[in-house]
Order: C-alpha cells, then structure tokens, then sequence
C-alpha cells in the first residue's frame, strides 16, 4: 500500500542487534533486539514496508521501516472481568447489612 | 559526522548529561563516597516558597484530601476493639496532569525554560511522561518522551500504551522502545541530538517539586482534624515521591510523622527480562524498583539522584498485587472514587496499617492518579488474564507474581507485610562498600554520610561494616 506525503504514519527500526546488546542484560532479552517505533509526517511518497523518512510532531526528522498509515490508539477497557463485580458486592454486605464483626 | 554506536555514545554519557541538566555534579563531590546532599538541594533546588509559586502558575498542587469514611469503618470492623485508625487520601489524580508527578514536572519544565532550552525530554514509562508533556505544552516547550513499551512479540501494557496515548494528547513525540537498559543509550543519543533538557525524575528540582505535597497534606489534616497525622503511607518505587513528601512534612514542622513507603510485591520478576515484561501487571510502584532504589540512589540518569529514601523512610512494606485491584475497586465502590491502580499501592498497605493504629490516630495515602481506558483494574486484569495469569479470590499470600493474583477473598486478609529495614539498611551499606573500589577504611566523614544516608548512628554503620 502507498502512503501519500504528509501522511500521519508509524515508522520502526532496529536499535541494537542481539549481538550488540548490553552485557548484563538477561539471557532471554539478549536474544532479541532492541526495537523502536516512532510516529510522524511522511516527507516522501512510500511503499508500506519501505524505509520512509518522517517528520516528527516536534520537527525532528527520523527514518524507518514504513509499517503503518494512520496509526490508532488499540488499547480499550479489556474483556469483562467477572470476580470484579463480586468486590462492591461482598463489601457493602460487610459495612451496611451487619456482617463481620 | 559523530560516532552513534552504543559505546561511542555511552563513552560521551557524563558531558551530554552535564549539557541536558545544567548542573556541575562535580561541585558537591566531597570525599570518597560522600556528596553533599543539602547543598545541592539548596543550590540547584528552590525553596518552598518559590516551588508554590512557580506550581501556582500552572495549576498544580492544593489537590483535595478527602477523609475515607467507609473503608475507615471496613477497617474498624477487621481490627481489633479501639483500633482502625481514620484514613485520609490526598488525591493527587486532580493534578493537571491525573498524578503527583506534575509537581516533580512542573519544577523540571520551569527550570529548563528558565535556563533557555528548546526542549525537555524525559525516560519513562509511567505518570511523569504525561505530566512532563502537559508543562511543556503550558510554558510552550517541545517534548520528547522515551518509553519502554513492548515486549519482543510486540504487545504492550495497556497502562503503557495509555500513557502514550496521552503524552501525544499533550503534543509530545513519543519514542517507544522494547524492553531492556539501553533505553538509556537512545535516551542519551536523543539528548544529543535535540539539546534538549533532560528533565530527569531525580535531579534536585524534580524533587524539591514533591516537597509541596508533603507541605500540603499537614496543613490540610491539621486544619481539618487539629494535629498533625500519625502516619503517612508513599508509593514507592525510585523514592522521590517519599524523599519529596517527607522533606516537604519536614520544613512544616511535622518532624514526628513515620513515613511508610509502600511497594507492589513483584519478587522473582526480572525488569529487564523480555519475558516476564508482561507478566507484571503493575508497571510502577513495585519492588523491582523500589528495592534497588532504596539500597542503592544513584543508579538513575543523573550522576547523583536527588531521591534519597532510606534517609526518611521509618518503615517499608510490601502488598499485593490482588490487594492493590481489590482495593482500587473498593475505593470506587464505597468511597465513590475512581482512581488508577497503581497510585492505590499506598492505600491499600494503608488500609493494612490502619488497623493495627488507635481509632484516634490519622493515617494518610498520599496519592490518587488518574483512570482510563488501558489504566484501570478491567484491562489490566483482562490483559493479566490473557496471559495466562491465574486470576481468583483466595489468601492474597499464596499469590506468586508473574503466575498468579489472587484478589483476596474477604478483605480482612489485606495485610501489609513488613520488609525488613535493618536487611535494606545493611544492604546500602554493602554497596557502599563496593563502590569505594579499594580496601582502605571509611573515613570518618564517609561513616557519618553513610550514617545520615542510612538513617543509623555512625556506631551503627560501623557495627555493620564488621
């Protein structure tokens, strides 16, 4: 897919390698790399999955592996979670219908 | 052109700090181990008076305090006759920002813009990246947020995705990472870069900024009870919430007041494990930091972290994760607040502590932080459980982080269980040890700082090093 120039997009790159990873890092962090994303406006015409160069929000400019037009915020309020209704209930039967102490 | 590799960049590490904080650390080098703490605090700090003012300008600080009636009469009834001590919460989430951290960036954002930078960058995950990018946007300076985000796989904490989500709210770039320590070499490569500010979480002004909040809550509970409070509890995890409170109870005279800092047991969990990265639910607040924070300050992003909380610290407990959401819910259920998680660390180690006080006694949590899609106790617990966290009510001290939360089956069994200050002490002391590098003595002035940073007598510290 081509994103068009001026573009709200999501770029990524890769850091470190695992071979230039720190040393005291544990086993299992060292053996993958150190992976970054960063969201900007596209200065060039570009194929999804090609390097891209962007322009960040405060104006500095970065290059990456093009991986996402129009990014969007995923993060919700999860599935519903069933024990946590059981909470408000036991405790208002504790504090108000004398239960306890 | 420069040389960008990670050595070449950590090779240059202390003069591209020294450019982004715009503090000569050098200065309060004395002997050996020994740095002078209060002067630096004076000289690169501000005093009381001026961090009001300058919070005054951007409407941080003066949050409410609310006394806890109901979980106070919970309390009540677990405790034995005559004790549950009345609880009081000071709800930081009314801050700007949604948290207590706007004081710590409000006094960082100020100074950089005072000392003429363009731009203020801060490392972290948690509440102050989004307080950071709310004073940027109010005194009109760029922001640039460096977080730890995703694992390996690509999946990220819904706090931490949250936290994103508002800093770019606030018109900040956000930089995110995978996890592991070399943030800090794109942190530094960033800093290069831009010339931007390093507002640091642990440079003097940051926490001098908490000190307001310590100030705040005597004189709120004093003029709404009469005294001073018995107990306040912190969260703690890099220890300049609890240096800051504890400072600020200080220059109002509350010099009697045990300060508690309260973590999330997080034990076994490794924070730079890719891993176990998202087998936390708490991504602040826990152990993982506040332990090695607390044995060892200076371990931050600044040559001497300004945090300092063995120095105030009378007590430190742990709590669960279980009891921490058990109580998050409690408190919007009977108390008609609904707050973030991770700011209730403290509350619930309170709800704990309060019963073994007399009724008469005041403990007070010392903060809230805002709520939200991805920052509330429905997806985080959602997001532990699709991860194969086994999530049920039972006894919160069969909980095994990383494998299970257990929600606690009646709330009697809430209990905050005591780390042990003297292993904590005898453990700063021991990295002392290491970091003197040699095999000569301490010198006298080196036992006595030990003494103040440990919050022993020299005769103490000198019993330890035997």
């Amino acid at each position: 897919m081509l994103a068009k120039k001026g573009d709200w997009v999501m770029i990524y790159n890769i850091v470190l390698e695992p071979k230039d990873r720190a040393p005291q890092i544990p086993e299992d962090t060292k053996k993958v790399p150190l992976e970054m994303w960063i969201k900007g406006f596209l200065l060039e015409d570009t194929e999804v999955g090609e390097m891209a160069d962007i322009e960040t929000i405060v104006g500095r400019k970065v290059s990456g592996k093009l991986i996402e037009i129009h990014p969007n915020h995923k993060h919700n309020y999860g599935n519903h979670v069933p024990e946590i209704l059981q909470i408000g209930k036991t405790l208002k039967e504790l504090l108000f219908d004398g239960e306890g102490k | 052109m420069m040389d960008r590799s990670y050595n070449a960049v950590m090779s240059r590490k202390t003069e591209i700090m020294k450019k982004a904080v715009g503090i000569d650390y050098d200065t309060f080098e004395k002997e050996g181990i020994v740095f002078d703490y209060e002067a630096m605090m004076r000289e690169a700090g501000y005093s009381l008076e001026e961090i009001k003012k300058i919070q005054g300008e951007t409407g941080v600080g003066n949050t409410p305090i609310y006394e806890l009636r109901n979980l106070t009469n919970l309390a009540r009834k677990m405790a034995p006759a005559g004790k549950g001590a009345r609880i009081f919460l000071k709800d930081e989430a009314s801050n700007p920002s949604g948290s207590f951290k706007a004081r710590r960036a409000a006094t960082a954002v100020y100074h950089a813009k005072k000392l003429g930078y363009k731009g203020v960058i801060a490392a972290t995950s948690g509440n102050y990246g989004a307080a950071v990018a709310s004073q940027a946007a109010m005194l009109g300076l760029k922001c640039i947020i460096v977080q730890e985000c995703y694992d390996s796989q690509g999946k990220g904490q819904p706090e931490i995705v949250e936290k994103a989500r508002k800093c770019e709210a606030y018109g900040a770039e956000v930089v995110q990472l995978t996890v592991g320590p070399e943030l800090f070499y794109s942190f530094l490569n960033l800093l290069e870069e831009t010339g931007y500010f390093n507002a640091s979480l642990y440079t003097p002004f940051g926490i001098a900024g908490v000190e307001t909040l310590g100030s705040e809550l005597v004189e709120q509970i004093v003029e709404k009870t009469g005294k001073q409070p018995d107990v306040v509890v912190c969260t703690n995890a890099g220890g300049g919430n609890l240096t800051g409170t504890a400072r600020g109870m200080r220059k109002v005279g509350a010099e009697g007041v045990k300060v508690v800092g309260a973590s999330v047991n997080l034990k076994g969990l490794h924070m730079a494990s890719d891993t176990d990265f998202n087998k936390k639910s708490f991504t602040t607040g826990h152990t993982g930091f506040g332990i090695p924070f607390t044995t060892n300050p200076d371990r931050s992003d600044v040559p001497r972290s300004a945090a300092r909380p063995l120095r105030y610290m009378d007590r430190y407990v742990t709590i669960t994760q279980g009891e921490v959401f058990y109580m998050t819910e409690s408190l919007a259920q009977l108390e008609g607040l609904e707050r973030g998680p991770a700011g209730n660390t403290s509350l619930a180690a309170a709800f704990s502590i309060a019963q073994e006080m007399d009724e008469d006694q005041i403990i007070v949590v010392q903060e809230t932080e805002y709520t939200g899609a991805g920052k509330h106790i429905q997806p985080q617990l959602s997001f532990a459980r699709d991860n194969g966290i086994d999530l049920h009510f039972g006894n919160p001290r069969d909980e095994i982080p990383g494998k299970s939360i257990i929600l606690p089956e009646h709330p009697k069994m809430i209990k905050a269980v005591d780390l042990d200050m003297d292993k904590i002490r005898q453990s700063y002391v021991k990295n002392m040890v290491k970091k003197k590098s040699d095999d000569r003595e301490f010198s006298d002035e080196e036992l006595s700082y030990i003494a103040v940073e440990t919050n022993l007598t020299v005769e103490e510290v000198k019993g330890r090093l035997k």
